[in-house]
This record gives C-alpha cells, structure tokens and sequence, in this order.
C-alpha cells in the first residue's frame, strides 16, 4: 500500500508500516512526515535536509538532537543497527523528537520510504 | 537602538549542551514570530558557529542581537584560533580532530556554511587567542 496521494504521513505511520523500533521522544509521533534525507555528515544535513523530514543517519552520539531541532524535522532514525547513547535518548524525550530504531542499511529504508510516497 | 540583545554561554568542549544556545535563539525568533527562513538561515549559522566554539574555542559566548531591519549573530571565543582564515573559508578545509569526525563534524562546511546563509559574515582571528564571528541577516520589512 502506498501513501501516496496522502494528505497527511505520521510519524506513527513509519513505525508502524516499517517496523521500526521507538527508543524515544514517544509524544512526537504525531509529527507529519513531509520528506526525506540521509546523512551522516552533520554540517550537510544542517545545511540541506529539508523541513519536516525523516532523518536516516549512523550517527547516534546526542548533537544529532539539536541539529533533528534546529532542522524542524519530523524524527530521526538511526540505521544500520547501531545504538543511540543514553544522552541522546534523554534529550530526545526532552525536546520531543521521535528517535526510531532500524537494524537493516539506510539504503534499503531509504528506498521503502520513498517508494510509498515520501518523495 | 536595540530591540531585543541576548547572550548565552558556550563551553568548551561540552558536548553535552552543544547546540542549546542556537537553539535558544530559534525559539526566540519564533516567539517574536519572525520570518521561517529567516530563523532557518540563523538556526544554521549560529548551530555552525556555536559548534566551532564548542570544539576548537575556549569558552565563548553567542549573543543575539535584534535590531530595526536586522538580526546580529556573534560568536565570540578566547580558544585556538584560525591560523589563515582564507583556507578555513573553503568548502572541504578542516582541522577537526578525529574525535569530532566520529561524530560527524569536520566536513569543511561550517564557515562555508555560515557565509552562504547571512547576509554579512566577518571572521576576526588571532592564532593561540580565538575567534570572534559577526554575522548580520536582514530583515524586510514589506
């Protein structure tokens, strides 16, 4: 099933249509997802990704939090299966921003995202 | 005359608060209900700026300044200092250490960054003494 033609893609949505897996900032899972970006480098993805988007990335250390705030983006997942500290699940709770969990490459979620209509 | 001056403290190498003063200033300008991408360009020049700070300044402080027609970032530091500020302005030039790439830093593009999304950067440094980045963005008053 596509999303496409949707007028309105949450948060909850991705999680629940791909399995992802919460770790925090549950109370923003209402956020609308708008669009998409992958990166890993933090001075490219507070330069380009855009407003409202979900954010895959490797990076799982705290800063990711200001820059998923600064951005005004819709959540973060953290792909490839790695961990995110325990500074960075407390200040997601903190500022509200859904930290999601995904084991497989962010290639593979990339695609699955894109191809149900987050474009 | 000045409408509105704020400053917030920056320490060195405190990981853990890195980022809150920019986005301090972003819930400001929100508040005073300022244009979107305005706040958009200042979130990321003061996030660029605050995290230079963090990781090759002493301690520092950004302040905010809003002003008739226009917004003043600076971010002001007593740390390491850019030794040829002409090369730290170019896309892909980095000092970071390899602890901050681990973290994703180090990409060459702060200042790169901060030039493109004000309207006015100065860069003020001294080896060994720090660094002092102004920054201006104007607002349009139609």
């Amino acid at each position: 099933m596509s999303w496409k033609g949707w007028c309105k893609v949450t948060v909850k949505d991705l999680v629940e249509k791909f399995g992802l897996q919460a770790a925090a900032g549950e109370k923003g899972l209402g956020r609308s997802v708008k669009s998409g970006f992958c990166g890993d480098l933090l001075s490219d993805v507070m330069a380009n990704a855009p407003e409202g988007c979900v954010w895959l990335t490797i990076q799982s250390h705290q800063n990711i939090i200001a820059v998923a705030v600064l951005r005004e983006m819709a959540c973060i997942v953290i792909t490839g299966g790695h961990t995110p500290d325990i500074e960075t699940i407390d200040k997601a709770g903190k500022e509200g921003i859904p930290l999601l969990l995904w084991p497989g490459s962010a290639y593979t979620l990339a695609g699955s995202i894109y191809s149900a209509g987050i474009t | 005359m000045t409408a509105f001056i704020k400053s917030f403290s920056i320490k060195k190498r405190d990981f853990v608060r890195a980022g809150e003063a920019s986005i301090n200033v972003q819930n400001i300008l929100k508040s005073l209900n300022m244009d979107h991408k305005l706040i958009r360009r200042i979130a990321i020049c003061g996030y660029e700026g605050e995290m230079n700070a963090v990781m090759h300044g002493g301690d520092g402080i950004l302040t905010v300044e809003i002003d008739t027609g226009r917004i003043i970032l600076d971010i002001a530091d007593n740390g390491d200092g850019i030794e040829n500020i002409e090369l730290a302005m170019q896309k892909g030039y980095s000092t970071a250490t390899e602890e901050h790439r681990e973290m994703g830093f180090g990409a060459g593009m702060g200042l790169p960054n901060m030039k493109v999304n004000s309207d006015m950067l100065s860069v003020e440094s001294e080896k060994g003494k720090g660094t002092h980045l102004h920054m201006e963005f104007y607002v349009s008053t139609d």
